[in-house]
């Protein structure tokens, strides 16, 4: 009798105004706007599309933390970024202007070098010396992971160099994708081998 | 977050109405924004946020009586016109419920509060929540079936 009474109470309330997804959009970017004024938005988002795919671009107010190709899954990305920097995340696409504006113009051929500022709070202990070393491989150039290891001051450690680069919290703006098999092949890639060679074609072009 | 965003709306919007219900849901969100590092893993986030928006929207009228504009007792609903209509009279009817019977039908049926925890942010007892309830939704669905046949009749 009463689990009657629920649904038809239910079901006379859905007469109500439906929440449109406009609206909560509006909200959504009313909302980012306080929280980063308040100094309450640790993690902004958005996505940009590109030739590889939809990215996941995601910053703190240190910089640019995490790029996410679309197969690493960007809700996944969210989650660890959730669990790892801070839950105080939203999207809130002002914060990534510049990030953006760099990966665009990086993907029209226009940009060979990244300046953003880039937080790597999500890369430890070698993991981040290793990151912190492929930007001196150049536009155009590949490096082996042994050369890497050597670089990075391990000489033996390239297969560690190997996980850095797959774990690599910024793909794109650090170029992991520079770092192939020392036979020349591409090996694996965070965006699956078809975006590292995309990559290395369009730097190659 | 946004997974309860549309709930939170709904609920604000049966307790406000209109603008206030933004500026409710807003700073309930702003708030949930602050305090979420401090949540417990295992907290009912829905019954959590709900909490949150009883007493922002207690906040925002306050507000708004500072401010001196004056609330009508049936606040006029800012939310787009439904295609024939009939859900502002329902917005409308919602809004003219007495404020327990309002909070009470929103924390529940738009909420998903069980009786307790309504009575828990209301105040009062589960009991006097769920009769709270039930004596709103009587009171909406005689007003709302009314206002729906005189606009039968109209037509």
């Amino acid at each position: 009798m009463i689990a009657h009474h629920e649904t038809e109470a239910r079901e006379l309330l859905e007469a109500l105004p439906a929440v449109t997804e406009a609206e909560l959009l509006a909200l959504r970017d009313r909302l980012a706007d306080s929280a980063a004024a308040q100094g309450v938005l640790d993690v902004a988002y958005r996505t940009l599309d590109t030739p590889v795919g939809s990215l996941l671009l995601a910053a703190t107010e240190k910089g640019l933390v995490r790029v996410a190709y679309e197969v690493q899954g960007h809700e996944r990305a969210l989650e660890s970024l959730a669990a790892l920097v801070s839950p105080r995340i939203l999207h809130a696409p002002a914060r990534l202007d510049a990030a953006s504006r760099a990966i665009d113009e990086y993907f029209a051929g226009r940009r060979r070098t990244f300046d953003l500022p880039l937080d790597f709070s999500l890369a430890r202990g070698f993991r981040r010396t290793v990151l912190s070393h492929l930007p001196d491989i150049g536009y155009g150039h590949t490096a082996s992971y042994a050369a890497v290891a050597a670089a990075a001051g391990r000489p033996r450690a390239f297969r560690a160099v190997g996980t850095a680069c797959a774990t690599n919290p910024l793909p794109v703006v650090v170029p992991c994708h520079r770092v192939i098999r020392s036979d020349g092949s591409l090996s694996g890639y965070a965006g699956g081998p078809a975006a590292k060679q995309a990559l290395l074609t369009l730097e190659a072009a | 977050m946004t997974e309860h965003g549309a709930m939170v709306l709904r609920v604000c919007r049966a307790v406000l109405g209109g603008a206030d219900a933004e500026d409710a849901w807003s700073e309930t969100f702003l708030a949930a924004l602050k305090a979420y590092p401090e949540l417990p893993d295992d907290a009912n986030v829905e019954a959590w946020l709900v909490t949150v928006a009883h007493r922002k929207a207690i906040d925002v009228v306050r507000a708004a009586a500072r401010r001196a504009v004056p609330v009508a007792a049936v606040p006029e609903s800012s939310s787009a016109p439904g295609a024939d209509g009939r859900d502002l009279d329902l917005a409308a009817a919602v809004a003219g419920l007495p404020r327990r019977q309002r909070e009470a039908v929103a924390y529940h049926y738009l909420g998903g509060l069980p009786y307790q925890e309504v009575a828990d942010v209301i105040g009062g007892t589960a009991e006097a929540a769920r009769r709270a309830a039930a004596d709103g939704i009587a009171k909406l669905r005689k007003t709302y079936a009314a206002a729906a046949i005189g606009e039968g009749e109209d037509r």
